[in-house]
């Protein structure tokens, strides 16, 4: 538009001014960015959940096993649809911050219950092939520069050593991707009947099972079914669904998680406030200059388009170049993996965002642009005289 | 050109009354007067007499408290903001004695501004712009910032700015106010030149003697009152 | 006799700078924005330091020098340990063990979670259950019973951390829990000067034992020595016993282990958000100094061309930024320290896969640091816009408006 040099005029009017204002900006959204990642990180389970899966575990505590027999029972109950089991393993790789979870399951069941972790069909028969096989999450494979074929010893302090051999070896038979954004692929799976074998204590018991059901409206009926089942058992479950489950993870996290987002946002607030008083400061000094101009003819609508416009210029390149940065960074790497599994930026922040820094550009120059717009001319240009 | 019987710019009856704090003070009082069209007058009086105000009212950047003001076939009262700016933009170039350049941006695209308002495309717009800059002698001059320019210069920018989309009339509130002698004299005489040459009618607000001497006619404003002869 | 017409230097500093100070109120507006933004950031800062800070605290605040803690070698919590109940005989008896009347001040444990609804989101959170012998209290000497009292041996009764009774519902005195077949009745609370003990429910070892089928095991030992000296002997001699196959801590060195996670993760964090923190604040300053400066230009020349000096201009924008940031900085010292000292928290400790209490812990220090670092965010936020205000060119400052 014919407008654009004038609006750029009125933004190099103070270039150090701008590109200060610029960078408040920028840090702010990065900050916003990191939040938003932050929050997934903490709480992304939730929304990764499967909305058609329970979870049964111990109902004292998830640290205590269930038995393996008890799948079959669970199978028979009425709505549900597929049952397999996890164990956690606690397998440590070289040393205790190489952090990763690991655990045995069954590879048939296991594949058909968790779609969202990417195997080829060559990949799931390789695995049913390998009884120390095991399959490996992107990111954790990365992590350690892993491939197909590698030989991956773990130590086992909840379990010991393996029976009849030095230590438990693994053999990496495939790496799953994740089907969704923000699918945790820092896991690693391996055969249950080699942990059963080789395992000197517990036999027979396993961590939880998952269990799908046919229908996702009948999730607290089937569950209370399931607990029913093994009431006053020496082994009582509770059952819930996936999202429920990790919801309560996210809030045994909890304090932690919403107090730092609590000082984040305070921060983003914080720096806000002041890069939009300096907008507001920079459109009043130029009193003067919208006089001649509405002098000359421009209209009070002209006048108050061209501050907004000024102000969301400002606004939106710092902001969109804030989370821009952010996200470049995220994508480059994890820097806790063994604390933050998944480390993205949902696009949900980037949207809302981006909506904030063109907010931010309307607020800041709504105050000035509507004096601007009231402006009486000639006291306007009698400031200068 | 309208006939020379009609004048270009009629004022009856006008007042302007200001309110400061609790205090009404009325700076013009039931101003009667007339300019021809290729007239050059220049508006003299002590200072705080109103000049400034009247010039102001003639452009529209501000609104009589009661009268009649008719520049052309315009009712200039009686129009609204928005009327007023599109107006404006049409009729009237404004020079200032601050010259009140936008700093941050170069002469020519000082002088372009009031185009921009105009449904004009870029090439015509350069050319009114070339134009303007060769009315005022300043071509090599073009691409320079305000602030590299001096004060002279900077108010030949203004000039032209003020003649680019050839108004109906030039209203200049002390111009040469700013300068020293010589640059003062030659704005005189480019304002006389565009007044003579190409029939632009000028107002002109000034207390300088020198200044008013250039132009064709003189009146003198005093309490709110016009008048033909100058106060003591 | 003449009057001494030159002021000297200082004076001349001291005028300006007080000049200039009176004349903030006319620039209320960005002066009070300015001291804002930064009072928000000092706030916040000192909010995660605090948060860092009272997490250490309740992981290391009873770690006593002279208390030991010993495990299965290779284990790195509790929950992975295990120990038979000759070992921990062997272990009680060892040298360097204080002793009383009735025998060695030690205490064998037991390490398990339960999963107890948090009073704040009524959502289950992972528990501590610790089973003790009698000598536990002695052992680790700081433990009071606040309410109620201690649990008798070998009956199903616990007492509870003051930290676990507020953060989970159900753990009031009388109150029973329900923990798989049996019933748990709680008849006491207590308080371990803020440590990580009270964030734990306990009871006898012997009664909790039976209840998850470990007659003769144990997870832990924890003993009082003779004096912080006496590790070191009671440590060789452990671990050169080929009986044993242990892991002997000082209590002080196994409390920081099993915090280093959560610690490092909300370190980097804080240091993360400090940063870039500390960077908008910056940006901010220096745009409102400049603004300042800008804003003064003509009075500035004048006071150039008066006579005063640059470094004396210099001197007086720095002060008002100083000042600035500082009263901005105390402010949100303040206010953080009222807003947050003492402010309960929970979250979960991934090395023992439980919950622990703590509160925010604003120290002086901390306080300290934080106004430290606004002033020199004021500080350097004033540096350049004085010095472009020392460098102004007189005359051409006397003109602008």
């Amino acid at each position: 538009m014919k407008f654009l040099p004038l609006v750029w005029a009125g933004l190099k009017r103070k270039k150090l001014r701008t590109a200060l204002t610029f960078l408040s900006i920028f840090i702010a959204f990065m900050l916003f960015a990191f939040l938003g990642a932050l929050k997934q990180a903490l709480s992304g389970g939730v929304s990764m959940a499967g909305l058609d899966r329970l979870i049964v575990r111990h109902k004292v505590s998830l640290i205590q096993t269930l038995p393996q027999s008890y799948k079959t029972r669970i199978e028979g109950i009425a709505g549900v649809a597929a049952v397999c089991h996890q164990t956690w393993f606690g397998g440590i790789y070289q040393d205790p911050k190489n952090f990763f979870p690991n655990m045995p399951v069954e590879p048939a069941e296991f594949c058909a219950m968790f779609p969202e972790f990417v195997l080829s069909d060559a990949v799931k028969q390789a695995w049913l092939n390998t009884r120390t096989g095991a399959v490996v999450g992107r990111a954790t494979a990365n992590r350690f520069q892993w491939k197909i074929g590698d030989r991956i010893p773990l130590h086992a302090p909840i379990w010991g050593d393996p029976i009849g051999q030095s230590q438990w070896e693994f053999e990496i038979v495939g790496i799953y991707d994740g089907a969704k954004k923000g699918t945790d692929t820092s896991q690693m799976f391996f055969r249950y009947d080699y942990f059963e074998e080789a395992r000197q204590r517990e036999k027979g018991q396993v961590g939880w099972y998952t269990v799908r059901i046919a229908d996702p409206d009948a999730a607290s009926k089937i569950a209370a079914a399931i607990d029913q089942e093994f009431a006053n058992s020496p082994y009582e479950t509770k059952t819930e669904p996936e999202g429920a489950f990790a919801q309560g993870f996210a809030q045994q996290i909890g304090d932690i998680g919403s107090i730092v987002m609590a000082v984040v946002g305070a921060v983003f607030f914080t720096i806000l406030l002041v890069a939009g008083n300096t907008m507001v400061q920079s459109v009043r000094e130029r009193t003067e200059e919208l006089g001649v101009l509405k002098a000359i003819g421009f209209s009070n609508l002209l006048v108050l388009l061209l501050v907004l416009i000024e102000s969301c210029c400002i606004a939106t390149l710092g902001g969109f170049s804030g989370l821009g940065v952010a996200w470049l960074i995220i994508a480059s790497g994890n820097p806790i993996p063994s604390l933050l599994p998944v480390f993205i930026l949902p696009t949900q922040t980037l949207a809302s965002g981006a909506v904030l820094a063109l907010a931010l550009g309307l607020v800041a120059g709504a105050l000035p642009a509507w004096q601007a717009m009231r402006l009486r001319i000639a006291e306007a240009l009698r400031r200068g005289a | 050109m309208s006939a020379p019987s009609q004048p270009l710019v009629s004022i009856r009856n006008l007042t302007r009354t200001f309110t400061r704090g609790s205090e009404e003070v009325h700076v013009l009082t039931g101003l009667e007067l007339a300019v021809n069209s290729g007239e050059f007058l220049a508006l003299m009086g002590p200072s705080g007499s109103g000049k400034s105000t009247l010039l102001n009212l003639i452009g529209g950047l501000d609104r009589p408290t009661t009268g009649s003001l008719a520049i052309g076939d315009d009712q200039v009262d009686k129009l609204s903001d928005r009327q007023l700016a599109a107006w404006r933009a049409r009729h009237i170039g404004f020079v200032f004695q601050f010259y009140n350049l936008l700093p941050a941006l170069n002469a020519e695209r000082n002088v372009e501004l009031p185009l921009l308002l105009t449904g004009l495309n870029k090439a015509e717009r350069r050319q009114h712009v070339a134009a303007a800059f060769e009315a005022v002698g300043l071509t090599h001059r073009a691409k320079h910032f305000p602030r590299t320019l001096s004060g002279g210069e900077q108010q030949r920018v203004g000039i032209a700015r003020a003649i680019v989309t050839d108004p109906t009339l030039l209203l200049c509130d002390e111009p040469t106010g700013d300068l020293d002698r010589k640059s003062g004299d030659e704005i005189l005489t480019l304002l006389q030149s565009l007044n003579r040459e190409h029939g632009k009618t000028i107002i002109m607000v000034t207390h300088d003697p020198h200044a008013s001497a250039r132009a064709s006619r003189t009146v003198y404003l005093d309490k709110g009152q016009l008048s033909t002869t100058p106060t003591a | 006799m003449q009057p001494n017409i030159y002021m000297s230097a200082l004076t001349q500093l001291f005028s300006v700078a007080w000049y200039n100070l009176r004349s903030l109120p006319e620039r209320k507006a960005a002066a009070l924005t300015a001291a804002v933004g930064i009072a928000g950031v000092v706030g916040v800062l000192v909010g995660v330091l605090a948060i860092a800070e009272g997490f250490r605290r309740a992981m290391t605040a009873s770690g006593a020098p002279d208390v030991a803690v010993v495990l299965r070698s290779g284990s790195d919590s509790e929950m992975t340990s295990g120990l038979e109940r000759d070992a921990t005989r062997t272990i009680a008896d060892a040298p360097g063990v204080a002793r009383n009347a009735t025998g060695p001040l030690s205490s064998a444990e037991l390490f398990v979670i339960i999963n107890l609804p948090k009073r704040s989101t009524g959502t289950d959170a992972n528990v501590p259950l610790r089973g003790v012998e009698q000598g536990a209290f002695d052992v680790r000497g700081n433990i009071t019973m606040v309410a109620g009292r201690r649990f008798a041996t070998g009956r199903n009764e616990v007492i509870v951390g003051a930290g676990a009774a507020r953060a989970f519902a159900g753990l009031d005195i009388g109150k029973t829990i329900r923990v798989g077949q049996n019933d748990w009745q709680v008849v006491g609370i207590f308080t371990a000067n803020g440590g990580l003990a009270e964030s734990e429910i306990w009871t006898d070892t012997a009664v909790l034992q039976p209840a998850y089928h470990r007659t003769n095991s144990f997870q832990s030992v924890y003993v009082r020595l003779t004096s912080a000296a006496a590790f070191q002997e009671f440590k060789d001699n452990l671990t050169s016993d080929p009986k044993l196959n242990v892991k002997v801590l000082r209590l002080s060195d196994f409390y920081e282990e099993q915090s280093t996670a959560v610690t490092k993760f909300i370190t980097t964090i804080g240091v993360f958000i400090a940063t870039l923190m500390g960077l908008g604040a910056l940006f901010g300053a220096l745009n409102t100094m400049y603004s300042a400066v800008a804003g003064r230009t003509r009075e500035i020349a004048t006071l150039r061309a008066l006579g005063f000096g640059a470094g004396v201009v210099v001197f007086s924008v720095l002060v008002e930024s100083v000042l600035l940031s500082f009263a901005g900085g105390s402010l949100g010292a303040s206010a953080a320290y009222l807003l947050f000292d003492g402010y309960r928290a929970s979250t979960i400790n991934w090395q023992s896969f439980s919950q622990v209490t703590f509160a925010f812990h604003v120290t002086p220090l901390l306080l300290a640091k934080a106004i430290t670092f606004a002033t020199l965010i004021g500080l350097i936020g004033g540096l350049f816009p004085a010095l472009r205000a020392a460098r102004l060119p007189i005359a051409a400052g006397l003109r602008e408006s």
